[in-house]
């Protein structure tokens, strides 16, 4: 079995009654013809990973190889826990698992690219976070992970994840969007419930430039992944309420793939534009300042 | 185009921060660390974007992790100095700011054995963790260490590759791809060939016993998951 795009998708599920999180399962056992213990044990591990991730920077202090984040995951969680979070339980902590998971990969921690480095805290935060907060097992969250993987893909394939390509709403973008599908699925939310949602956490963020300072994975970047789990949050609830988005997945897919070409190159991770050419920010930057010697 | 698997968007697992600049850039290395028999001298030269963030990406520790043999997901990296120590192996690294035609996430990489021994690489990382190897002690090549690699190191003399093919086919390896490399006509030569199996040391100690072949070397292939 195999799809390429959203509607083959959608229709498989629609038709043989199976989850997203079911049909990209056995898109991988048998079109690509993966062994399904291997590929449920590979699932696992990557889970395992990012739990470990998004929860290691409560044991230890961790100082980035920029020297521009460090403990932005603790200060969040102390804030809850002295109650005097904003955001309820579940927002709160997604967003500070989110910004943790950068950290650790700020620091050569081991991260899972989800579906990439630079976004890779997003998925973790909102897994994490419903996990604590609603109960999910281990199970059902990397059940749930074959659904965000599915819709990564429906982007990589149709579109671009890379924020050279397409800025920081194709990777952040992306990872929201698949967060966001996952949730509703954990939630017992139809396949198309999914996909709007996914496309809700796009749109959402359409346009959104890729301008690390000093070309580092830290800052905006990391800001970022608490927003794109946050949003992903937005994102299922809007869907879960029964709001149902303008476009089908495969066009907002396409919506975003035609503005990311349009984004100029100086705002697609090339450092020559946004945040990373503002002056207080290249000041507090040690890489910029080499730059700037050469 | 390789059909997109589940574990090519959650995946892969790594070390931070960045696919292109720390897993792409240690893949490079790896592949050098295997050009001699035990490295004891590195000198790397970097290039555009790895030149300019290095540091700040790690992807120093990187490199030097690679050439130590660590995967993309091997803890060890970010100390990669201090176990470079231990396994007595020297570095340096080298900025290039004046070559602004090559690919941005370049690096050249010149690794010594103990006898003094030196090959050298170059190598791009083109994204997702992935590196393409362009340049083999100055000849141009195209050899990506997504597969098992044997790099035979010819002078260009004929029956050479009937020999090479005769060595594989009796150790019943499949040939996945098979290309041909050379300096200029009679100079030295590099066939790489990619299987899909598991190559034992017997296959390259075979693939020595001919007169033209100066060299044999293996690439195992990285799991990237």
């Amino acid at each position: 079995m195999n799809f390429t795009n959203g509607a083959e998708l959608l229709e498989y599920c629609e038709k043989e009654n199976k989850k997203i999180s079911e049909a990209m399962f056995e898109r991988e056992t048998t079109f690509l013809e993966q062994d399904p213990e291997k590929t449920k044990a590979k699932m696992k591990k990557a889970w395992s990973i990012m739990q470990a991730s998004a929860k290691k920077p409560l044991k230890e202090n961790i100082v980035s190889m920029g020297g521009m984040i460090g403990g932005e995951s603790r200060k969040l969680h102390t804030l809850r826990e002295n109650k005097k979070n904003l955001c309820g339980d579940v927002v709160s902590k997604a967003i500070a698992y989110a910004v943790g998971v950068l950290e650790v990969n700020a620091s050569m921690g081991l991260i899972v690219a989800a579906p990439t480095a630079g976004s890779s805290g997003v998925i973790p935060g909102v897994c994490c976070s419903l996990q604590e907060n609603y109960g999910f097992t281990d199970e059902e969250i990397c059940q749930a992970l074959f659904n965000a993987a599915a819709v990564g893909y429906l982007i990589t394939r149709n579109a671009t994840t890379a924020g050279a390509e397409g800025g920081c709403q194709a990777e952040v973008g992306a990872a929201s969007a698949m967060a966001a599908s996952a949730a509703v699925e954990l939630f017992g939310g139809t396949p198309a419930q999914c996909l709007d949602a996914a496309s809700f956490a796009i749109v959402n963020i359409l346009g959104l430039v890729c301008d690390p300072i000093g070309g580092l994975v830290e800052n905006p970047c990391q800001n970022r992944n608490a927003m794109g789990a946050s949003n992903a949050l937005i994102s299922a609830e809007l869907s879960m309420a029964g709001i149902k988005s303008i476009t089908p997945i495969d066009e907002t897919i396409g919506v975003m793939y035609a503005v990311g070409r349009s984004i100029p190159s100086e705002l697609r991770e090339t450092s020559m534009g946004g945040m990373a050419v503002a002056k207080s920010a290249c000041e507090a930057c040690a890489a910029c300042e080499k730059q700037t010697q050469k | 185009m390789n059909e997109i698997g589940t574990f090519d968007i959650l995946g892969p697992n790594m070390i931070g921060p960045s696919s292109s600049h720390t897993a792409g850039a240690l893949r490079i290395a790896f592949i050098a660390g295997k050009m001699v028999e035990k490295p004891a001298a590195v000198r790397f030269v970097l290039y555009g974007s790895f030149a300019r963030t290095y540091h700040g990406h790690g992807t120093d520790r990187a490199l030097v992790g690679g050439i130590l043999g660590y995967h993309p997901d091997d803890e060890r990296i970010r100390d990669s100095f201090e176990y470079a120590k231990e396994a007595g192996l020297d570095f340096t690294f080298e900025e290039n700011f004046t070559d602004k035609e090559i690919y941005p996430n370049t690096v050249d990489i010149y690794v010594k054995d103990e006898n003094g021994n030196e090959m050298s690489l170059r190598g791009k990382s083109i994204g997702g963790g992935n590196a393409v190897i362009t340049r083999l002690n100055g000849v141009d090549v195209d050899l990506t260490g997504n597969y098992s690699t044997i790099v035979v190191q010819h002078i260009d003399k004929k029956g050479t590759l009937a020999f090479v093919t005769a060595v594989l086919s009796a150790y019943d390896l499949n040939i996945g791809s098979l290309r041909l490399y050379r300096e200029s006509k009679g100079k030295m030569a590099y066939a790489i060939i990619e299987v899909d199996t598991m190559v034992t040391s017997q296959v390259i100690n075979a693939l020595r016993g001919f007169e033209a072949v100066k060299n044999v070397l293996l690439v195992p292939a990285i799991d990237l998951d």
